[in-house]
Order: C-alpha cells, then structure tokens, then sequence
C-alpha cells in the first residue's frame, strides 16, 4: 500500500541561516502510529509545521495522500489535523464557536452533531459556552484537539500533546487516540517521554539536529537494540569478583551484592548458562535473579551519544 | 474556492466587532459629532460657504474619509495581526486556503466594519447639515473603492508588522495628517500657492476630492483623475500582495 505520507530529502533553512532539518526522508503508513522521539530544538515541529503547509520547505517533496503539500495544498490539508505544540487560542472565543470555526476554515459545512461528539468526547462538553480564557491549561489542550478533529481528518498531528497535563487528561487522550486508530486515522505524536512512544506507537523514530537517526517498528527495535540485563543477588558481598567470572565483564553494583550481566537478547547464544555454572564454581551463594529489558529510553540515550 | 472558509473567517470577524460594538461605532459617533461641534460652530461661523456649500457639508465627506481610511487600514490590519500575535494563525496556515481566500475574508470583513462606520458618520453628519448626494452612484463607487482599498493596505501592514508599535504606526501617525492636510476642513484653493502644490502630492487630496464631487461637484482635481489614483493605489497593493503568496513572506517562513 502507499504511504499515506511520504516525505523525500527535505530541508528547511530559516531565514536566520539555520538549518533545521538536513534532508528527511521518511514513510508513513496509513492507520499506524508513528512516534517521533528527538530533543529540544531537533526539528519535529518544524518538520510536521512543512507537512501542515505552516513553513515552506527549502528543499525536498512531501506527499500526503499521493498529493504534494505545495502545490495540492487543498487535497492535503483537508484530510489533515494538528494539535499544536503552544497552547495558543483566542481568548474571548467560546469553546463553540472556535472548535466550529475550525470546522468551517477546513471547507466542511456545519455539523452540530459532530461538534457535540468530539466535544463529549473530550469531556469538553459542559464547558461549550465557556470563554477560553475561563479554562485551564489542561482544558485548553483538549480544545486544541477537538479544534483538530472538528473536521474529521485522516490524518492527525499531535505535537506534544502531554507537556503540561495530568495523567487523567493524558488517560483521556490515549482513549481517543485508540477510537481514531479504530476508525483508521493515521496518528503522528511528537514526545519527550519515552514510555509514551513505547505505550502507544506501532513506529518509532528518533530525529536529532534535523535528521533521522532511525525508524522502526517498535518490536523489532526493542528486538534488534534491546539489550537484556541479568541481575545476580548475591547471599553475601563480594569486595572482588572471583577469578573464574572475568570473561563475562560482570559490574559489580550494591556494595558487592550484586552482580549485572549485560547480554544480547536477540542473540542464540546469550551465555547465561555457562555464566550461572560459573558463579556457582567461584562459590559464590545466589539469593535472586532477575532480568530487565532495556527500554526505549536506553536505546534512545545510545543513539544520540553515538552521533554525538 | 473554499467558500465555506472564506464564510468562517469573515463571520469570525464580525463576530468580533459585535463584541467591541461600542467602540468600534459609538466612538466615531462621538468623535463625528464633535468635529461638527468644533469645527462647524467654530469655523463655520468665519467661513460660511466654500464654493456655494455650506461649511459643515463641505466637510462631511472629508470626514467620511477619515473614519473610512482609520477604520479600515485598523480593521484590516488588526484582523490578521492578532492570530499572528496569538499564534493561532497556525490554523489559518495549515487550512485548505488560499491566499486568496484569506484575504477575501479578511479584508472583506475590515471593509464591511468601515462601511458601516461609514455609514453611521453619513447619518449623525444629516442630523446637523442637510446633505444632498448628486452622484449616489458614483459615491458608492468612491466609498466602496476606498473602503477594500485602505482594508486592504491594513491587511498588508498587519501581516508586515512584528509588534504593536509598527502596527499602529501609519493607522496613527502617517494618516491623520494626510487626511488633515488633504483638504478636508478647507479647500485646498485656498493655500498660497506654494502649499497648494505640496498638498497635491498628497494622495489623500484626491479621494477626498472625488468623494466631494460626488456629493456637490465641486473638486480640486477632476474625479477622473480621482479615480486614477485609487485604482493605481489598489493596482500597487495587489502587486504586493501577489509578492506576499509566492514568498510566504512573514507568514511561512
Ligand atoms: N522560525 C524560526 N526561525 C529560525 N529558527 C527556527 C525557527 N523555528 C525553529 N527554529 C530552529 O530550528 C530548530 C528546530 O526547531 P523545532 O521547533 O523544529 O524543534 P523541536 O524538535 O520541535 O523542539 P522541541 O522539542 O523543543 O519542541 C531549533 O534549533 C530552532 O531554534
Ligand atoms: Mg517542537
């Protein structure tokens, strides 16, 4: 199937001279849920403002739908929605009337019904006559969010969409997302919090000083960069570890009373066997054991210090 | 053409002035009347006539043009300047629009609050002159020509401008003088010889010149020439607004 948004050597220099993105290049599925993890400043929101129409591209094509964003910018931003990442509204609006002004700009005839669910959804309801300035921050973003689906898009943008909001709000979000994804939207999220992008994303990529530094599927990334760690309590502590463990590069953590072993979970052969009949050879006395995957979080920390 | 949005931004818009509705026609009510008060009873009483009208008419299409260019260049700018100020012109941007819709919605809302303001100034200026109109047609033209026009220039200068103080700076202190100097209160015929030559290099003179004759025929340069200029003055604003969609100037960059 064609992606549904397909970005090919983008490149956005602003008119300071700085280069935010070098070159992207990028495939998106329709229906999945593509996370997109980078720090401060590495170029997500510019690179979904280009998708949007919001900033011209220097260079390089982006199609939505087999359109181009430039030159069919009708075809494209129609089917699109995107909660931004400031809070900006109109202060001395009502809920109502922004989130249908909304509705209105993306060429859709009044739909009350629809206004109402998207509002109900968002637990929006109550509050539909309410001056923005009369809301909290946290309300605010849903009314970004129901702005975003006033139009029902196909795809939708969500530009860290949790800075700044309460775990029943974020609960609340995850909720809908699910429902979008149930009908087929095709769902974009740009986060700081890893746990986030390995709660909710089929796909995850890192962006970094405006390039791509990978994108995968999140199981096969876990997969492929998951390292695995065994976690040895020992009944007493060791000052040194014995001669017979030194081929393992064993860390010794907790004064002794622990012993980490990192190995490759992918791998045939991950040595924990031979290490385990080693420990009891040295004498040491094992009181637990333990294993941890690495989470996104590991993976992502060793990618941008690699590039680093 | 994405009618519907076009509808949205202008119903928007108006939607606004509803809420600021009395300051945006009570207080050129007032200030109208006011200028009638000063300057028809107090000057009106040394000039009673010029060119066979009375003062306090000879004035009223000058005063007309005033609130109509302020309205409407602070309309047209304002509009868009806000969303940019707000940030919520990312919506604007990221709709299927054109600039050519924007624009239409926009401007079309500025020129509509200007006329309206307009309007109202014709009917407090009736209540203290009698007024004939020779030419309603040919005043409808000026009107409305003027009215998109100066929304227009507003629009530009709201998408121009990075703070508030550049927002206001040609609304307050470039077209006052302009109007002040363009012969509203006098005939310009009336300046010696040097200063009537400075004043023809103000193009406010002519609007107000035309919008005059349309009202008494009486003019200090030909309608015609009038006319000229305000469609020069709408022909270069358009040029720069097709500059403004192929560069996405201020907006998309
Ligand atoms: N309008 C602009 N003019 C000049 N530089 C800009 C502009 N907008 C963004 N930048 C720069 O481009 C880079 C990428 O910014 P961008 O907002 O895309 O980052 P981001 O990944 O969204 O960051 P964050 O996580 O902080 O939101 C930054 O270095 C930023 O300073
Ligand atoms: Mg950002």
């Amino acid at each position: 199937m064609a992606p549904i948004v397909s970005v090919s050597n983008l490149v956005k220099t602003y008119g300071s001279g700085f280069q935010a993105l070098k070159g992207v290049s990028l495939d998106i599925a329709e229906g999945e849920i593509l996370a997109l993890l980078g720090p401060n400043g590495a170029g997500k929101t510019t690179l979904i403002s280009i998708i949007c129409g919001i900033v011209n591209p220097s260079s390089g094509t982006v199609l939505v739908n087999g359109h181009d964003v430039v030159k069919d910018f009708r075809a494209t931003r129609s089917i699109i929605g995107l909660v931004p990442q400031e809070l900006t509204t109109d202060q001395f609006e009502t809920v109502w009337n922004t989130v249908s002004f909304s509705r209105g700009l993306h060429g859709k005839k009044a739909n009350p019904a629809h206004i109402e669910k998207v509002l109900r959804d968002l637990s929006l309801w109550d509050k539909k006559d309410n001056m923005l300035r009369e809301l909290s921050g946290g309300m605010k973003r849903r009314v970004l969010i129901a702005k975003a689906l006033s139009h029902e898009p196909r795809i939708l943008f969500l530009d860290e969409p949790t800075a700044g909001v309460d775990v029943n709000l974020r609960k609340d979000m995850w909720k809908v997302v699910q429902a979008l994804r149930e009908d087929g939207v095709t769902i974009i999220l740009t986060t700081h919090y890893i746990e986030e992008a390995e709660e909710i994303a089929d796909r995850v990529g890192v962006i970094n000083g405006g390039e791509i530094l990978l994108i995968e599927e999140k199981s096969a990334l876990m997969k492929t960069l998951g390292r695995k760690q065994l976690r040895i309590e020992l009944a007493e502590p060791v000052t040194a570890l014995p001669p017979g463990l030194e081929p393992y590069q064993l860390k010794l953590e907790d004064g002794g009373g622990r012993l980490i072993y990192d190995y490759d979970a992918s791998g045939g052969r991950t040595g924990i066997t031979t290490l385990l009949a080693a420990v009891a050879e040295s004498g040491l006395r094992i009181k637990d054991i333990s294993t941890r995957q690495s989470t996104l979080e590991d993976i992502f920390v060793e990618l941008v210090e690699k590039r680093a | 053409m994405n009618v519907e949005a076009v509808k949205a931004i202008y119903l928007f818009e108006m939607a606004r002035t509803r809420r600021t509705l009395l300051q945006s026609v009570v207080s050129p009510v007032i200030s109208t009347s006011l200028y009638f008060i000063v300057f028809g009873a107090a000057v009106g009483s040394r000039i009673q006539e010029i060119d066979g009208v009375s003062y306090g008419a000879f004035i009223t299409p000058g005063l007309i043009m005033l609130t109509l260019l302020t309205q409407c260049i602070g309309n047209g700018s304002f509009g868009i300047y806000f969303p940019k100020f707000t940030g919520t012109i990312y919506e604007i941007l990221s709709s299927p629009i054109s600039m050519t819709e924007i624009v239409l919605g926009y401007v079309g809302a500025a020129a509509t609050k200007g006329m309206l303001v307009g309007l109202i100034i014709l009917a407090t200026a009736s209540l203290f002159v009698d007024l004939s109109i020779a030419h309603p047609f040919v005043m409808l033209v000026f009107f409305v020509l003027t009215a998109v026009t100066f929304s227009l220039f507003g629009f530009l200068i709201g998408i121009w401008a990075k703070d508030f103080e550049q927002l206001n700076l040609i609304p307050m202190l470039v077209i006052p003088p302009l109007v002040f100097l363009g012969g509203s209160f006098y005939s310009v015929s009336m300046l010696p010889p040097f200063w009537q030559a400075v004043s023809h290099a103000n193009p406010v003179l002519y609007l107000i010149s035309g919008f005059r004759w349309s009202f008494f025929e009486i003019s200090e340069v030909s309608p015609l020439v009038s006319f000229g200029i305000i469609i020069g003055f709408l022909a270069v604003l358009m040029g720069v607004l097709v500059w403004i969609f192929r560069t996405g100037y201020r907006l998309r960059n």
